[in-house]
């Protein structure tokens, strides 16, 4: 039952934040913090209904602790890496790397309310 | 819509491969229908999900693949040798090089390693299949479509032309239109499924299925690379399939995530590639040193020097693998300190590495060496794979590197590592374990022709390969016919020759001990010199792998099973056996998302949709399936381990 509950949640939140992508006439810092948000309840979802996070019964023994701590570093490399290297080191001026690709969104999103 | 609209066509090469494909692909329709083998393929092997036939399908697929990208090598070093002849255009030639290096990379060393340790890790922990056997056939049929989307390209569409690395903007929508580079996009992320599959499921079979007893500082080396290149498979395949992913969107649906316009990011390719490409390397390369630990501990009839180092210089190398990208595009134009960091983590893997080395030569010294095949391979590993490694080293300082990029210096050295590394162990492990495979050993004789042609092959072709690159001579480059390259090139064309001429006495050797040599009749095939568990079965290997599994508190349990004469058959423990039913789901499953991809390829969307439906429709099904498989009885075990035993 969990996770026919889990499942339908996961498919309803993917659908609004495509929503809020394509469809919706939000300002474009709403539809970034939407979607980041749901990323954030997407993630509990999955532990929660899952992934046995709640399953203590064994000595935590299910619990996937070292698999997350994994990933939380690796997404760490992955973000932090980039950044460092995509700021190639000496620019670091005002318009760094992040505020183009914020920029790069924005002039997707009125790309697509566009049509 | 016309046929000629996507076919190939105005090649003569092409249109060579089109008719022998046709040809190819009747005569084998013609066998299995003149000798009624459909229904055995269907149910003995498309079906299956016994990881021995896996893995055995993994590595016929691996051959055929290294055929295919050898046939591509072999085509650039005679227009390489042969500038003037005009034998291949550069639009040709860009295709060549691209697939070349996919196949060789992603459906040669991969499939042809994971079906290694397919067949062997299993065996090695005392498992009876993989913990999720279903998930296994699934990979393997999401690689094998994967690796059919890819390979028809140059028939139909055209191939993808941008290098292995497909770097944009190159890449792009704008300067790579048609479906080429779709191919590869889509052939890599469907058999991406099946890789990243593979990793999860190796990684809970070594964890949750080891024999009684048995603690991982316990674990055969070549289990123990395998579960640390299952860590790097988990970590960094995600990279791939979202870069992937970003560039399908962006050259299908008009998306600027790596475009030149749009205020795209083009170098932001190149890093995530890198973040998957560096680890890559280490997953290709890490199972390579198990084999090789494994083969040499058994003919220098040692335990392997130094066990525990051995494991953590390996778990080293996995973290490491990660925090060293960069140094693929030093001369992106990255500042001074961005590429001295990345400069010191590399030249950092060479400890961990040379640690290696120095256990291997350790295990063999003062031993008593056997020199079979698989020992050729492994020793002529040892200081080739040197060569690879110190160049390495040269190439990871950053200064020096803008010297080197991309000339044939670069050429040389990862053709060092990959060859000698990974090639060397695909033959010395397929050689070492094919008794436990096929119940029969490949002929010596032959097994050594093919070892000197290809090992002396090998270094013909790309040892001068440095030199061209000191010369400056760049990779890729269609027109060479600059005189004082001519010559090296030559003596590198005939070094291709003779490692063509190598694999082809191995082939020929497949056949040959199919046809002669001698049926096994002991598990323990290299002289009674097995150490661990896979030599405890017999041979073949009984679909349930171990009667009773044994009870393992060391390493190398096998030495001491031997000296108290114990077996993986102890007849009054035996119980009955719990195995998984044989399923055509993941076949059709994977045939259907193969459709998808094509779909997605030439844009057709309702091909994908159609596909895509199909897919969901498979899960759905999978999710109602409720077959919890069968019990193989006591009796029918006793009755195959007494024949097979010859009690």
């Amino acid at each position: 039952m969990n996770h026919v509950i889990g499942f339908i949640l996961s498919l309803v939140m993917t659908l609004v934040a495509a929503w809020a992508a394509i469809q919706s006439d939000l300002p474009v810092t709403w539809v970034i913090i939407g979607i980041m948000i749901l990323a954030l309840l997407q993630a509990g979802v999955q532990l929660f209904m899952f992934m046995h996070v709640t399953e203590a019964s064994s000595g935590n023994g299910h619990v996937p602790w070292n698999m997350m701590f994994h990933g939380f570093a690796l997404a760490g490399i992955v973000v932090a890496g980039s950044l460092f290297v995509m700021s190639f080191g000496h620019d670091h001026g005002d318009h760094g790397d992040m505020g183009d690709m914020q920029q790069q969104e924005e002039q997707h999103s009125e790309d697509h309310n566009g049509h | 819509m016309h046929i000629t609209d996507i076919l190939v066509t105005g090649e003569p090469i092409i249109y060579g491969a089109m008719v022998s494909m046709a040809l190819g692909g009747l005569a084998i329709l013609f066998v299995l229908t003149y000798f009624k083998k459909w229904g055995w393929l269907w149910r003995e092997w498309l079906t299956s999900v016994d990881h021995k036939k896996i893995g055995v399908m993994y590595i016929l697929s691996a051959l055929l693949m290294l055929f295919r990208g050898g046939v591509d090598a072999m085509m650039m070093r005679v227009q390489l040798a042969f500038p003037d002849l005009g034998f291949l255009n550069s639009q040709h030639y860009n295709e060549i090089f691209t697939t070349h290096g996919t196949i060789m990379i992603i459906f040669m060393a991969m499939p042809f390693l994971i079906g290694l340790m397919n067949i062997i890790v299993p065996l090695q922990i005392g498992a009876r299949d993989f913990a999720f056997p279903y998930l296994n056939a699934l990979s393997f049929w999401s690689f094998f479509f994967g690796m059919a989307l890819f390979n028809i390209s140059f028939v139909i569409g055209g191939s993808p032309d941008a290098g292995w690395t497909s770097y944009t903007p190159l890449s792009g929508a704008a300067m790579s239109p048609g479906p080429g580079q779709n191919f590869y996009l889509m052939g890599l992320q469907l058999s991406g499924i099946g890789t990243l599959a593979t990793g999860i499921n190796l990684m809970v079979t070594i964890l949750k299925m080891r024999a009684p007893g048995m603690k991982l500082f316990h674990m055969p080396i070549f289990t123990w690379s395998t579960l640390v290149t299952c860590f790097i498979i988990v970590f960094a395949f995600p990279i791939l399939t979202v870069a992937l992913a970003l560039l399908t969107i962006d050259r299908i649906f008009g998306s600027q995530f790596f475009t030149l316009t749009g205020e795209g990011l083009p170098m932001m390719w190149a890093n995530l590639f890198w973040m998957w490409g560096h680890p890559e390397v280490y997953i290709v390369i890490l199972p390579a040193f198990g084999i090789f630990s494994e083969v040499i501990s058994t003919f220098a009839k040692k335990r392997l020097f130094g066990y525990n180092v051995m494991v953590w210089s390996m778990i080293v190398i996995a973290l490491l693998s990660f925090l060293v990208w960069v140094h693929h595009f030093f001369t992106m134009g990255a500042g001074a300190f961005v590429n001295s960091v990345f400069s010191v983590s590399t030249m950092l893997i060479a400890v961990p590495t040379g640690v290696k080395i120095f256990n291997w030569l350790a295990t063999l010294y003062k031993s008593k060496i056997e020199f079979t095949v698989p020992m050729l391979w492994s020793l002529a590993f040892i200081p080739s794979f040197i060569l690879g490694g110190v160049t390495g080293v040269m190439l990871g300082m950053a200064a020096a590197d803008y010297q080197f990029h991309n000339s044939y210096f670069l050429i040389a050295h990862f053709h060092y590592v990959l060859i000698a590394g990974t090639v060397f162990a695909c033959f010395a492990g397929l050689v070492f374990w094919y008794p436990k495979m096929f119940g029969h050993k490949m002929n010596e004789r032959l097994g050594r022709w093919a070892f000197w042609l290809f090992f002396f092959g090998f270094h013909v072709c790309f040892f001068p390969q440095y030199f061209l690159g000191l010369d400056g001579m760049p990779r890729r480059l269609f027109i060479t016919n600059v005189a004082e390259w001519l010559p090296l090139n030559v003596i590198s064309t005939v070094g291709a020759a003779g490692m063509a001429l190598g694999f082809v006495v191995f082939v020929y050797n497949v056949y040959y001990s199919f046809r002669y040599s001698e049926r096994e009749t002991t598990g323990d095939s290299w002289n009674g010199n097995g150490r661990t568990l896979e030599w405890a079965t017999t041979t073949p290997v009984p679909y349930y792998n171990f009667a009773t599994v044994p009870y393992v508190d060391e390493i190398d349990p096998y030495v001491r099973m031997k000296e108290e004469g114990k077996t993986t058959f102890e007849e009054d423990k035996v119980k009955p056996i719990h195995m998984p039913s044989y399923t055509g789901q993941p076949f059709i499953f994977m045939a259907l998302l193969g459709l998808a991809s094509f779909g997605l390829i030439f844009e057709w969307m309702y091909l994908a949709v159609f596909g895509l439906i199909g897919g969901v429709v498979m899960m759905i099904r999978r999710s109602f399936d409720y077959d919890d498989g069968y019990y193989v009885s006591v009796e029918e075990i006793k009755e195959t381990e007494k024949k097979a035993r010859g009690l």
